[in-house]
């Protein structure tokens, strides 16, 4: 009797989340799953059991370039943020000694974070620009004669704003990891005669990986299901899943940009699943 | 366009009208209606190009009727004529929308009859013909979706039929927009848009259905392709246009796409582009900015595009009538002045010119030399005195188009076409 009720309790404990969960998360994706199979025409859509959009997504080579492109571009800004927000973390975590000094200067990595995603990536434009502050800085001091147009509009300028607007989400994880590991144990590699180098890698990183796999499924699912930075920072020059999604929608093409989106989520899913594989988040959190 | 929300609701004047609708309908007497148009309200719907608060304001000051003004981009726009019948009453759309739009029966033929101005209408929307010796431009010309052959008739018809699908109400002529300083030569064809001396500094819009027939004026000026319609291509003509495009882009021709009028002016005021396809009012932006910037006139002339008014086929009773007075108010002028004052034109350019400066309808219209400074309507400085416009006079401009805006029969493989050229 008591267990029952214990249970209908926890039931409804958890109600609330899950509803939530079920009215705005669940819901939606099978809407886009029944939608993927559904036709168009110019102007409307019509309810169908079609496998089109699927056949001409699998089969046309548009999409393996932009999936390329996709991973490409996640795989990269993974590498720079990884190293750049672990090397702050660790400065972070382990350079500063006062709790006072570490709140203030991770403050203070938050602080871009006050303004929006697009403005922080729409100021390199100027920035990069042909007639740039960059540019005009570099012939200035003569490093080069004419102003580099790769700059901005490439890939260069795409990768540069993704890790410019994703590096924090690698920070915070890694360096919540760092905080908790105990000192004593790096005393005691260091009492072992293990050298700066072997701590680091024996000791800090193999306890930082459920902060590195945190990041690191926030930086590639953002990356993969971003449009908006690579339509700006390349000038619309470059193509990757998001985009090919936001010009069906454009376009009225609901039901091809379903059958993409889906494909996309099963792609990122499988990504997660891998990186999950490597280390159990829920047993070292 | 951009997409701009500017819905203009008020609870009031629609509880009015429907009261006032109301009446009328118990009530039949045709004679009350002078004073009841003051309690009409009129939903429209269109591209921010045309649909302007200040249009609005003036047709409440001279009608009184409430016109409720919701402005889209061109996609939402053609989206909701064509699916959401009942949330409007006026369509304001372009002409080749119109050949997707009007097979969905959401839209009524105008009784050409009830327009005053009918006969004043330039010859574009009725024969296809600017003078009677022109040739019709390519495309979806405007005169072969305005009319069908009566009140309830389906398919266009090929003459003056007495029943128009949409009153003409804004078009203009588009063409290359260059930065004369940066180029320091003369522009004559649309090939240089694939000149590798511009190389890394080119730029073309990211909105295929309009993007692909400026490749396609480019290919022809080049040589490479001859068109049996650039507004209807074939599949194999998709493939060569798109070929062209693709290995100039490999080769770095271009340094950006644009989707946003604000990018294409961003582009050209900071010289990472000089010579792309622009629409006018871009230009006249960047100008505003005391940068030099020139809607190039080219000697395999304009893509052009035009847009009209429609009603929707649940107008009726009071409402059609007050529809119809919008309809002759519009083409009496104001507004037609309004919008040659901005480098559009009027359907009707004659009722325009009394709404008009001699010096502004010398500059916009003839093509003179302005006698004094051009401001915009929104007091914008645009032009100088001494200047003239470019591609000159009403008939050099509207005379020298090469094709119009359209749907192709390949749309759909078109824009896949697209999808590989922007991924490339």
């Amino acid at each position: 009797m008591l267990r029952s009720k214990d249970t209908i309790l926890a039931w409804i404990q958890a109600a609330p989340l899950a509803v939530v969960l079920l009215g705005f998360l669940v819901a939606p994706i099978i809407m886009i799953v029944i939608v993927s199979f559904w036709g168009a025409t110019e102007y409307s859509i019509y309810p169908d059991f079609q496998f089109d959009n699927y056949a001409f997504l699998l089969t046309s080579p548009v999409t393996y370039t932009v999936f390329f492109n996709t991973f490409k571009y996640a795989l990269i800004t993974w590498a720079f943020t990884l190293t750049i927000g672990f090397t702050v973390a660790y400065f972070l975590a382990f350079e500063l000694r006062s709790l006072k000094w570490q709140i203030a200067l991770f403050l203070i990595c938050t602080i871009p974070f006050w303004t929006s995603n697009i403005i922080r990536m729409i100021s390199w434009i100027p920035f990069l620009g042909r007639n740039g502050i960059a540019n005009q800085t570099l012939i200035s001091w003569g490093v080069i004669d004419e102003p580099l147009d790769w700059l901005l509009f490439s890939d260069f300028s795409v990768i540069l704003a993704f890790v410019h607007l994703y590096t924090l989400f690698m920070v915070v994880p890694i360096f919540n990891s760092m905080m908790r590991i105990d000192r004593s144990l790096i005393e005691a590699a260091r009492d072992s005669g293990a050298t700066g180098f072997q701590t680091l890698w024996n000791v800090i990183i193999p306890l930082c990986k459920p902060g590195i796999m945190i990041g690191t499924i926030f930086v590639v699912t953002l990356v993969m299901g971003d449009f908006i930075t690579v339509r700006f920072m390349s000038g619309s020059q470059r193509a990757n899943v998001g985009r090919l999604i936001s010009n069906d929608i454009s376009l009225l093409q609901y039901p091809s940009a379903s059958a993409t989106a889906v494909v996309l989520l099963c792609t990122v899913l499988l990504v997660i699943a891998i990186l999950l594989r490597f280390v159990d988040i829920r047993k070292e959190l | 366009m951009t997409t701009i929300s500017k819905v203009r609701y008020s609870r009031r004047s629609l509880l009015k009208a429907g009261g006032a609708m109301a009446a009328a309908s118990a009530l039949p007497a045709p004679m009350v209606w002078g004073q009841e148009t003051k309690n009409i309200v009129l939903r429209q719907f269109g591209t921010g190009v045309s649909n302007l608060n200040e249009v609005a304001q003036k047709v409440k000051e001279d009608l009184g009727i409430t016109l409720e003004m919701t402005a889209l981009d061109t996609d939402s726009v053609t989206q909701r004529a064509a699916t959401q019948p009942d949330s409007f009453d006026i369509a304001d759309i372009e002409y080749f929308v119109c050949k997707k739009v009007w097979p969905t029966g959401n839209l009524q033929a105008m009784d050409t009859a009830k327009i005053d101005n009918y006969d004043k209408i330039v010859g574009i929307f009725r024969d296809g013909k600017l003078t009677p010796e022109s040739e019709i431009a390519q495309g979806t010309a405007p005169h072969s979706v305005g009319f069908v052959d009566g009140p309830g008739g389906t398919d266009f018809a090929d003459n003056e039929s007495g029943w128009m699908t949409l009153i003409p109400t804004i078009y203009n002529a588009d063409t290359l927009g260059i930065r004369p300083d940066l180029i320091g030569r003369p522009i004559e064809s649309w090939t240089e848009l694939l000149n590798p001396e511009f190389k890394g500094k080119a730029s073309i819009l990211d909105i295929s259905s309009i993007g692909i027939m400026d490749m396609a004026m480019v290919c022809e000026a080049m040589g490479e392709i001859t068109y049996g319609d650039k507004g209807n291509m074939t599949r194999e003509e998709i493939d060569k246009t798109i070929a062209i495009f693709t290995e100039a882009k490999k080769a770095g021709q271009f340094r950006a796409f644009w989707k946003s009028f604000d990018e294409s002016v961003n582009l050209m005021a900071s010289g990472e582009v000089v010579i792309q396809s622009m629409w006018s009012p871009a230009i006249t932006a960047v100008r505003s900015r005391g940068i030099p910037c020139v809607y190039q006139p080219l000697k395999e002339g304009y893509r052009s595009w035009g847009g009209g008014i429609g009603l929707s086929s649940s107008l009726s009773g009071m409402e059609l009538d007050a529809a119809y007075e919008y309809i002759n108010w519009y083409l009496s002028g104001w507004v037609g002045g309004f919008l040659m004052r901005q480098g559009y034109y009027s359907a009707v350019p004659e009722t325009s010119k009394a709404f008009m400066s001699e010096n502004e309808w010398g500059y916009w219209f003839e093509g003179k030399e302005a006698t004094d400074t051009i401001t915009s309507p929104f007091g914008d400085a645009l032009a100088e005195a001494g200047e003239i416009r470019d591609g000159g006079s009403f008939n050099d401009r509207m005379g020298a188009v090469a094709c119009w805006n359209s749907v192709m029969d390949e749309n759909q493989y078109m824009v896949r076409k697209w999808n590989e050229f922007i991924s490339a």
